[in-house]
């Protein structure tokens, strides 16, 4: 049994969107729909975070943050991108400065469209990925359980070179 | 034989109890905001998802301090709960807390750093009002030893009425509830991202969490111990008194925004000063 997609952790970025996205995924975290109930916290900490939600296209600004961000996330980690923006680039796609979705910048698991995308969406957005979740969780217990001797040495024999 | 009892109660026990209080603690503080909030286990489902992570950290060394801070919380508390030395409990917590600061300050990061400061405020304002209530237990008793105390002629909470008071409210600083919430936070988001704890992540973070488990069971020891007696229905009123001193915390934790340190350190001295002292004064001179 996985406890990954039990408490998922949120981190969340605004890339360059109109912040009517952000509005909604701030949105999920009020009573009304109380994310918390599946255990999911905006944790606005990438290094706790097992959720990374962005909004907005991605340019030349913000390509070195969602990269930096993404890389400070521990393995097992789904990206959800939220938003047309955030899935292709939406009306900025043609734009010169514009590279278009995430997915020009990292992996995405997840494309929740909408302008603005509603919290409903989201929410599903985010469920779906709980599921890619629990399957990454799998992946790595299983490299984990195949290789646990290399695994080892390998990362044993990093931390000893710099004393010896 | 009770001191074993005890003592492997604690050890296996506490995180348990402390892992439902946490996820009750959630439950209340998610209906006092008007939601449904996470399921009672929640707590127990993110340490084993934050033990299922990826294992990294910023060094080597941090890994180290976390298990040291998780190692000597568990050994203060089991000091507590064997019935040993009260004293000796309050400074192994110290050294305790002192691991979870060096921890903060190895990460080298500005917002690490400012928790970790943070976090050496909050001993320095907690630790006179704690010191004072091992001075009272002394004064009152004429022993540090818990399992002693615990067996007074009455309880020591009418003896000690004020150095109580004192003592609650340093608790919300150990329990790292707003208004004292200053160097990291289980709620919302904070200036200081998660402060002492922000790089901390997989295995360490959950070390730190099942340290504030053994924790919060340990604290809750120390309200008891004002009122055990010895007889079981002072451990019926212990538990009842526990349970109460708690939901206070939850409903200060949903009432108040963080303070500044400044205030955080001269009212918990202030407190311990006016109110410590004047009861010590009242027991030395009885």
């Amino acid at each position: 049994m996985s406890f990954s997609s039990k408490s998922p952790w949120i981190i969340h970025y605004a890339a360059t969107s109109c912040n009517g996205c952000d509005i909604e995924v701030l949105a999920c975290l009020t009573p009304r729909y109380d994310v918390e109930r599946f255990g999911i916290i905006n944790a606005g900490n990438p290094k706790h975070a097992d959720v990374f939600l962005v909004t907005g296209s991605i340019n030349e600004q913000n390509i070195p943050v969602i990269k930096q961000i993404y890389g400070q996330m521990l393995e097992p980690k789904v990206v959800v991108g939220i938003g047309i923006c955030a899935c292709s680039g939406g009306v900025f796609r043609e734009c010169y400065n514009t590279f278009g979705g995430v997915d020009a910048a990292i992996p995405v698991d997840v494309y929740v469209p909408g302008c603005a995308a509603r919290p409903e969406a989201i929410i599903d957005g985010v469920v779906t990925a709980l599921g890619i979740l629990d399957q990454k969780t799998a992946v790595l217990r299983a490299s984990r359980g195949a290789a646990p001797t290399g695994v080892a040495s390998g990362s044993q024999g990093e931390e000893g070179q710099p004393s010896s | 034989m009770s001191m074993y009892i005890g003592l492997f109660a604690y050890l296996i026990l506490a995180p348990v109890a402390g892992c439902l209080l946490a996820g009750v603690d959630r439950k209340i503080t998610a209906h006092m905001q008007g939601r449904v909030g996470p399921p009672i286990l929640q707590p127990y489902y993110d340490v084993r998802k934050l033990l299922a992570k990826d294992k990294r950290s910023v060094n080597g060394l941090q890994t180290v301090y976390i298990a040291l801070y998780l190692l000597f919380v568990a050994f203060a508390g089991a000091i507590f709960f064997a019935g040993g030395n009260f004293l000796l409990s309050v400074f192994v917590l110290t050294l305790s807390s002192l691991f979870l600061v060096v921890a903060g300050y190895s990460a080298r990061s500005p917002y690490a750093d400012a928790g970790a400061e943070r976090e050496m405020i909050q001993v320095m304002s907690y630790e006179p009002m704690v010191l004072l209530v091992a001075i009272g237990f002394y004064l009152v008793h004429h022993t540090f030893n818990v399992g002693a105390l615990a067996r007074g002629s009455s309880s020591l909470v009418f003896q000690l009425p004020l150095v109580f008071v004192g003592f609650i409210y340093v608790l919300t600083i150990k329990l790292r509830k707003s208004p004292f919430d200053l160097s990291t936070s289980h709620h919302a988001h904070q200036e200081l991202v998660k402060g002492v704890t922000t790089e901390m992540s997989g295995r360490t973070l959950a070390c730190v969490e099942i340290a504030h488990w053994y924790e919060s069971i340990m604290f809750l020891g120390w309200v008891a111990l004002f009122v055990l007696t010895g007889s079981w229905i002072s451990v019926v009123v212990a538990v009842i008194v526990c349970l109460v001193i708690y939901f206070l915390e939850i409903l200060i934790d949903n009432n108040f925004a963080r303070v500044k340190w400044q205030v955080m350190l001269s009212s918990a001295w202030a407190l311990a000063l006016v109110l410590g002292f004047v009861n010590l004064l009242i027991v030395y001179i009885r």
